[in-house]
């Protein structure tokens, strides 16, 4: 038998109504190595910055992931709306002639 | 090495790996019932760092004690007079804040002996004490930041954290309690003796209490009878009983 015993949940004021405070969202950026970019690897919560970083190096590079952490507030991350995606994304689609793609690449340059 | 330092030297390693195996499979017990993910996955992490601990110190001792045992033999086929673990590292988890007290009050202790052990003139001691120190202060900052937290936080946290401190405060003293065997080891250079870790343990402590709105109990009564194996709180057989049941139950069985 384990020797848990969780806390009960706080009451909830009828159908539906959570009395239950959330702590905020952070989104969560790590470098895997260095020279490389942080990249968003996901979310998660905690009640403030630091937790949010303790929390990230628990949930997100227990195997050996990152060699730096940022996180930022979910709420302070714009977003485009997914309804605005024709207008927004749609025209360059067209305009392949932007892509670098007619160029003879000399052998020397290697891979880009 | 002579026969009576070799049995002075494994009583020491066992008192370190028993602590971390007790306390590793009691936070263990938090796998998946914390109270949120985050915390679960970080209890989960904690636990296996002193499982990793556990391997590095009673590995030494089962080579120290040289009867051709291994960790593993240690870990699961001794009774529970055998166990060397401080009594507060056998007490049950309680609510999350008495759990995380519990780990604040071992984090502190662990944190301030092991970098004077990791100097220690045992080099194998010493190996293992800088490995395990880099997990210690991530622990302790962990441990130290959730007690303010809960205790500086609503009534309700404080009021829990107050009472898991009442609780568990009579057995830290059980750390600093220093016999013959301890004084062999100071001697020689090994580890420190217990008793002049103290009033660093209690000047860290008063630090966070005060930042956690906590009340130190003035009492300075502990309890005692784990680290030298006079008597373990009833918790310790409930929780070997657990630990050790495959080993028991199918002799020599591996995965």
């Amino acid at each position: 038998m384990s020797s848990v015993t969780p806390g009960e949940l706080p009451a909830s004021e009828g159908k539906g109504k959570s009395t239950r405070h959330e702590w905020p969202l952070w989104e969560v950026f790590i470098r895997g190595q260095h020279g490389l970019n942080h990249r968003h690897v996901g979310s998660l919560h905690a009640p403030d910055a630091e937790m949010a970083i303790k929390n990230a190096r628990d949930v997100y590079t227990r195997r050996n992931e990152g060699v730096s952490i940022w996180v930022v507030e979910s709420r302070h991350i714009t977003a485009t709306a997914p309804g605005e995606k024709g207008p927004l994304f749609e025209p360059s689609e067209s305009k392949i002639y932007r892509h670098p793609s007619f160029f003879d690449i000399p052998d020397d340059v290697g891979h880009m | 090495m002579a026969k009576q330092d070799r049995t002075t030297l494994t009583e020491f390693l066992l008192r370190m790996g028993d602590n971390t195996l007790i306390l590793g499979h009691r936070v263990s017990e938090w796998c998946g019932h914390a109270p949120v993910l985050e915390e679960d996955i970080a209890l989960a992490n904690t636990a296996l760092d002193l499982i990793g601990q556990t391997q590095l110190w009673l590995g030494y001792a089962a080579e120290v004690q040289g009867e051709g045992k291994t960790a593993d033999d240690l870990a699961f086929l001794r009774d529970a007079w055998d166990f060397r673990n401080v009594l507060l590292v056998e007490l049950p988890n309680g609510d999350f804040g008495q759990t995380l007290m519990r780990q604040f009050l071992f984090d502190a202790w662990s944190s301030i002996l092991m970098p004077r052990l990791a100097t220690s003139s045992d080099t194998r001691v010493a190996e293992i004490a800088e490995k395990a120190a880099k997990e210690i202060s991530y622990h302790v900052e962990r441990s130290a930041d959730t007690v303010v937290g809960l205790g500086d936080g609503t009534e309700e946290s404080h009021t829990r954290m107050q009472a898991a401190l009442d609780y568990l405060y009579p057995y830290v003293g059980e750390f600093f309690l220093s016999d013959a065997g301890d004084a062999a080891i100071a001697a020689a250079g090994i580890a420190p003796d217990p008793a002049s870790l103290r009033a660093e343990y209690d000047d860290f402590l008063d630090r966070v209490m005060a930042k956690a709105t906590l009340t130190l109990p003035e009492d300075r009564f502990t309890h005692h009878g784990g680290r030298n194996g006079e008597m373990h709180t009833e918790h310790l057989g409930h929780i070997l009983t657990q630990m050790q049941w495959l080993q028991r139950a199918y002799p020599g069985n591996t995965w």
